[in-house]
């Protein structure tokens, strides 16, 4: 047998093994990605045109509890933290897990304060930390305007702008 | 081809066509274990008979567990606990054993550290039995997962969490690991498939290399003695069995490994009958909720020190993030024990009580990891997270400060023989 061919025929089956073994890895990899379906629902669209002013309505959104809360006409607007419709209504959306340890405010429409039961801290109705142990106000999801609904989970330019100035 | 002729037993017909009488004396009556060791030497034993438990156990376990977020909880709560004849039983021998496993892997392991047989030969026994060490910590993981309790789907969503701190790619391998943008259906399923078959089959596989690597290199005794394993095995089988250094696995070790795996038994199934709660957590009979998030999240009491390691650095230190630097020395904590062949310079393979500094790092080690273990428990609140910091501080330390108390001792030990 002549050395030289058994060692190409030896770099043939090492290459041919190599991207077999490659695209397997792909494969393998690819079955471990969220399923399409994961994904789309991933991405919610919530109409806010029928909330009530001051009155707390929870949507879930990627397994977490997204607050939706109108803001009637005596609430200050906070351009940091409201989330403006195109028919001007303001609103605070957030995901509703306290940033101390994850448990889930209470909102006390009476005394315009999130309460978390676990360990007392208080949110403003911008859901901003104000007193006890959260460490930052609460998460605003990735979000995209139009016209009165949003999308969770999709990054528009107003969410940018506002993750840009805070 | 061979040539066969009639045999006449059936002993015989297999010698012929497996030579099993050679395979015998190779793996039992000729594999030589030292006369000078002591109940520790047995806990390899005891792991592997452990190791059978669980794999029995799971296996009855398995013809009922449904891994689906809707049926898990109940298939394991109420079918196997209350349907099915002795169901309970194995669901006990399960949760007790891998609790109690961790237990003898701690016990063969500091075993191991003690007496120094992690050197001279025996690196690769060391770093096979870590690896088995990292196996059984996923498989405990992933089963811990399986109830779909509160305390499996918090656990699940923490530890997955800790790969997010992964610089650039964390997020997206957070949700890749999970199959979902949180703990979801994906999640339970894909870490019930590496429960049940691909981590048993690398521990099967670890486990055939951990007891292949002790063959050249050879079981180490109590004093660390070497010893020609050729000429005592010699004086063994010429009939010296007095003088001797060695005895064979089969049957004299054997009978003594039984002996204290008898014993063993005796505890664990005391455990499993009488006191089982304290492997079921409460918590965990609760049906898992991603909503609702137990007040106060600890692992098991095995992973008490490594998770106390996580979470001592509660403090931003300049630009590095808290979070950031808990990972990194948890990170450190998970690797640094398999290094220990290479940190620990000196050439002396002795118990810890005979080398004089390794002595007092051995205990202070020992020392640090219980407080670890006590205070990864309570919550990291005043106090307690202080302690965490300091303890983790110093188990880091430790090992950075083991090479130089290695040569150092070392240099004594030369100067001490050139002395005499």
């Amino acid at each position: 047998m002549d050395k030289n061919r058994r060692a190409f025929m030896g770099k043939v089956l090492a290459g041919t093994a190599g991207v077999a073994t490659a695209f397997s890895l792909y494969a393998m990899k690819r079955t471990w990605d969220p399923l399409p379906s994961v994904i789309s629902a991933g991405f919610t669209t919530v109409d806010l045109s029928p909330l009530k002013e001051n009155e707390l309505s929870i949507v879930k959104w990627r397994g977490k509890p997204v607050f939706l809360l109108k803001h009637g006409p005596d609430v200050t607007p906070n351009d940091k933290r409201d989330i403006v419709t195109t028919d001007g209504s303001r609103y605070t959306v957030v995901i509703g897990l306290c940033t101390h340890l994850g448990c889930i405010p209470e909102w006390k429409g009476s005394e315009n304060k999130f309460k978390c039961a676990c360990h007392g801290g208080e949110y403003n109705i911008y859901a901003e930390n104000t007193f006890g142990p959260p460490p930052r106000p609460m998460d605003i999801p990735p979000f995209t305007i139009k016209g009165n609904s949003i999308v969770l989970g999709e990054e528009g330019p107003e969410y940018k702008k506002m993750m840009a100035n805070s | 081809m061979a040539k066969f002729e009639k045999a006449n037993s059936v002993g015989e017909w297999l010698d012929q066509r497996l030579n099993i009488k050679m395979l015998n004396r190779v793996l039992m009556t000729e594999y030589w274990i030292p006369k000078d060791i002591n109940f520790l030497w047995a806990m390899g034993m005891v792991l592997a008979f452990t190791f059978s438990m669980l794999l029995i156990s799971g296996i009855f376990l398995l013809m009922y567990y449904k891994p689906d977020v809707n049926m898990a909880f109940d298939s394991v709560n109420y079918t196997i606990m209350q349907e099915v004849a002795y169901g309970w039983l194995f669901r006990h021998i399960h949760g007790v054993g891998a609790s109690v496993v961790f237990l003898i892997i701690y016990i063969h392991m500091f075993t191991g550290i003690y007496y120094g047989s992690y050197k001279r030969g025996r690196e690769m026994i060391w770093l096979s039995g870590m690896l088995l060490f990292v196996l059984f910590s996923a498989e405990a993981f992933s089963g811990y997962m399986l109830p779909w309790g509160q305390m499996s789907y918090w656990a699940a969503y923490v530890i997955t969490n800790i790969f997010g701190g992964i610089p650039f790619i964390g997020d997206e391998l957070v949700v890749w690991i999970r199959g979902n943008f949180y703990v979801a259906d994906s999640t339970l399923t894909r870490f019930f498939m590496l429960h049940v078959l691909l981590i048993p089959l690398a521990i099967l596989g670890a486990i055939g290399l951990h007891f292949y690597s002790l063959r050249i290199p050879h079981v180490n005794n109590q004093k660390g003695e070497e010893i020609d394993f050729e000429e005592e095995s010699g004086k063994y089988l010429a009939g010296r069995k007095k003088q001797s250094k060695v005895i064979p696995f089969w049957p004299v070790f054997i009978a003594k490994d039984v002996f204290v795996l008898s014993i063993f038994l005796v505890f664990f199934f005391y455990l499993v009958f009488y006191h089982y709660d304290f492997a079921m957590d409460p918590v965990n009979f609760d049906p898992a909720n991603g909503l609702k998030t137990p007040p106060h999240i600890y692992p098991e009491w095995y992973f008490l020190w490594s998770y106390e390691v996580l979470r001592g650095f509660f403090f931003d230190i300049g630009p590095m993030k808290a979070s950031d630097i808990g990972l990194a020395a948890f990170g450190f904590a998970q690797i640094i024990f398999a290094l220990l062949p290479w940190l620990d310079r000196s050439p002396t393979v002795a118990p810890a009580n005979q080398r004089p500094y390794f002595r007092c790092w051995f205990w202070t080690m020992m020392v640090v990891l219980v407080i670890l273990t006590i205070f990864g428990k309570l919550p990291p609140t005043g106090t307690n997270a202080w302690v965490g910091f300091f303890s983790s501080i110093t188990f880091i330390l430790l090992f950075l400060i083991l090479p130089v108390v290695t040569k150092a001792e070392a240099k004594k030990v030369a100067s001490n023989k050139e002395g005499e």
